[in-house]
């Protein structure tokens, strides 16, 4: 077999340090490696979002006329609203039904998925050898993949919570005249599948599967690996954490301003300008004060005991987020989500360049 | 000029030294032949020169003074691992696409060429070639990349006689025609006798003998390269290089 020979190389550069290769470079190379994962996700957000789609119309129109029917007290409305609510009730996407809960997994599954393997797989093919030892050096090589990889699932995902906030909508829409229609807070189960915090969440769930990968080595224990940590992330954020982004507002209101879609924090009362219990009364100060038949008109189920005793002296007072403060809520969520991703992302990136072969 | 410069490198995993005291250097314009039994310490001699490891001790520079892995050095040399790692899901042309993206030089009308006259086809995803074909490819990507050194690790020992053979044409071809330096380890001697103009000899973790060919033969009085590793490595280590 002969061998071609080569042309003259154009120039014996020995300068010491050349200009680095063009960043947009590794859009090419990034899109040739993990094409296979990202139409994956294309194709499983798109899917979901038909799907959401066309239960989402009807929906959003029986919901539309319940809340025109006029007047709303009459028989007719009555009907539209029951139908609402109890074709809403029963669905699996509905509001109580399990969809919303397994729409949860969604962005850790999507970001473990793509960025678990980023790393992980030419460490465990033995590629990191090639790719570690071209001339686009590799730091800059693991920057620019992770994260134009975080870019991309950001937007995909945004697009997608989006979706999924306009789906639940009707769930959460609070109708002063039309008792009875779903009144959700939108800080419930809801509230990390929104326009900022599902992409926040996922590209969270990407950076913590990239360093997974880098420091596991490989690829199904690194994904494994990530949906714990996320997990931990996850319910942590829920129960602890997201309460205290901003100070609750305080009231003495029985019924909270803002309607019952605001997110009650906690509850406790006072006596004397003295703290008496926290939450419900205790079972003695009930029997005593309000006896078999308090008498109380309607309300909140706890309203009845906190009517029965203000006139012994008892202050019910009301920690709470009000729904005006949604937004705010989701921009500090998706910052500090973000901001964890950089760092984890920075991470990884020191860990290639300085990990030994 | 020197391809290699080493000042007392050594290289510790855990506490076990892979390379040690190891002071070296390889002049331009040569094949050099890193040979020694395997843990001999001949991978982790290439990885610090490529830069994918940091030495523990000493320092190595490469293509006259410029520090291992740094964007200089990536730049002016191409590196074909151990078992010739590739993207295996990636197709052939995808293998050139990606390494011409991640180099600022790439020769992509002598890669078409090349791969042509060994007769693998662009659309073949690089997983289903055969070793030797494997081989061929990622040595082509290598000289695609114009380099004034090639460092390769344990070239041929995966591949059959033929493979071996027409792989070592490849490599002597750009030697000879564009004047590249190379390096590369083998525990295999056969296919090194022919090629081999710098020979250094290692063994647990230390650099043996190095020189010109020519002269060490003279200077042992020894036949061939063979004759001198196999007396040489026999006296200094129990085990017994192939």
């Amino acid at each position: 077999m002969t061998a071609l020979t080569m042309p003259a190389r154009p120039d014996a550069d020995g300068d010491a340090s050349p200009r680095p290769i063009p960043w947009r470079r590794m859009a090419g190379v990034t899109w040739r490696q993990h094409r296979a994962a990202l139409a994956s996700v294309a194709v499983l957000l798109g899917a979901l979002a038909v799907w959401l789609w066309r239960m989402g119309v009807p929906l959003h129109q029986a919901y539309a006329a319940a809340v025109a029917c006029h007047p709303a007290a009459s028989a007719a409305c009555q009907d539209l609203v029951g139908g609402f609510n109890s074709s809403a009730d029963g669905h699996f996407m509905g509001s109580k039904g399990p969809g919303g809960v397994l729409l949860q997994v969604l962005p850790a599954l999507i970001g473990a998925f793509v960025g678990a393997p980023v790393l992980a797989r030419e460490l465990e093919t033995g590629t990191f050898r090639f790719a570690w030892t071209q001339g686009f050096v590799r730091w800059r090589w693991a920057l620019g993949k992770l994260v134009l990889l975080a870019v991309v699932l950001a937007v995909a995902t945004a697009a997608f919570g989006a979706l999924v906030a306009w789906y639940f909508q009707p769930y959460g829409g609070a109708s002063p005249q039309v008792p009875g229609l779903f009144e959700n807070s939108p800080f419930g189960d809801l509230f990390s599948l929104r326009e900022v915090t599902f992409p926040a969440w996922t590209v969270a769930a990407f950076a913590i599967a990239a360093l997974a990968g880098m420091l596991i080595r490989r690829v199904v224990p690194a994904i494994v690996a990530t949906l714990a940590v996320y997990a931990g992330l996850a319910f942590a954020t829920a129960g602890l954490l997201r309460e205290h982004y901003l100070t609750p507002l305080v009231t003495t209101a029985v019924s909270l301003p803002g309607a019952s879609t605001a997110w009650v924090i906690g509850q406790w009362s006072t006596l004397n300008g003295r703290f008496a219990y926290a939450g419900d009364p205790p079972l003695n100060l009930v029997n005593q004060y309000c006896g078999s038949n308090s008498g109380a008109k309607g309300g909140p189920p706890g309203a009845v005991f906190t009517q029965c005793l203000a006139p012994h002296g008892y202050v019910q007072w009301t920690s709470y987020q009000p729904t005006s403060r949604l937004w705010p809520f989701q921009w500090i969520e998706g910052g500090w989500l973000l901001a964890l991703s950089a760092l984890l992302i920075a991470v990884t990136v020191w860990l290639v360049q300085r990990r030994a072969a | 000029m020197n391809v290699i410069e080493a000042g007392g490198l050594g290289k510790r995993y855990g506490r076990t030294w892979a390379l040690r005291e190891c002071t070296l250097e390889i002049p331009a314009g040569r094949v050099t032949a890193l040979v020694g039994p395997n843990g001999a310490g001949k991978t982790t001699l290439l990885n610090l020169a490529v830069g994918l490891t940091p030495p523990s001790a000493g320092a190595v520079t490469v293509l006259g003074g410029r520090r291992a892995g740094s964007p200089a050095a990536l730049d002016a040399i191409a590196f074909v691992a151990q078992d010739t790692p590739l993207y295996k899901t990636l197709s052939v042309a995808d293998m050139i696409y990606v390494t011409r993206s991640l180099n600022r030089r790439f020769d992509q009308p002598y890669a078409k060429a090349r791969l042509d006259e060994l007769g693998i086809p662009p659309k073949r995803k690089s997983g289903k070639l055969s070793g030797g074909q494997q081989a061929q490819l990622a040595l082509t990507l290598a000289l695609a990349r114009r380099p004034q050194l090639l460092v390769l690790d344990e070239p041929v020992a995966a591949l059959d006689p033929v493979a071996r053979h027409d792989f070592m044409a490849t490599v002597l071809a750009a030697a000879a025609a564009d004047g590249v330096s190379v390096l590369l380890s083998s525990h295999v001697l056969t296919e090194l006798e022919r090629v081999t103009s710098y020979l250094v000899l290692m063994s647990r973790g230390r650099v043996q003998l190095a020189g010109e060919v020519g002269d060490l033969l003279a200077a042992h009085g020894q036949a061939s390269l063979e004759e001198l590793a196999m007396t040489y490595l026999r006296e200094t280590t129990p085990e017994v290089t192939r």
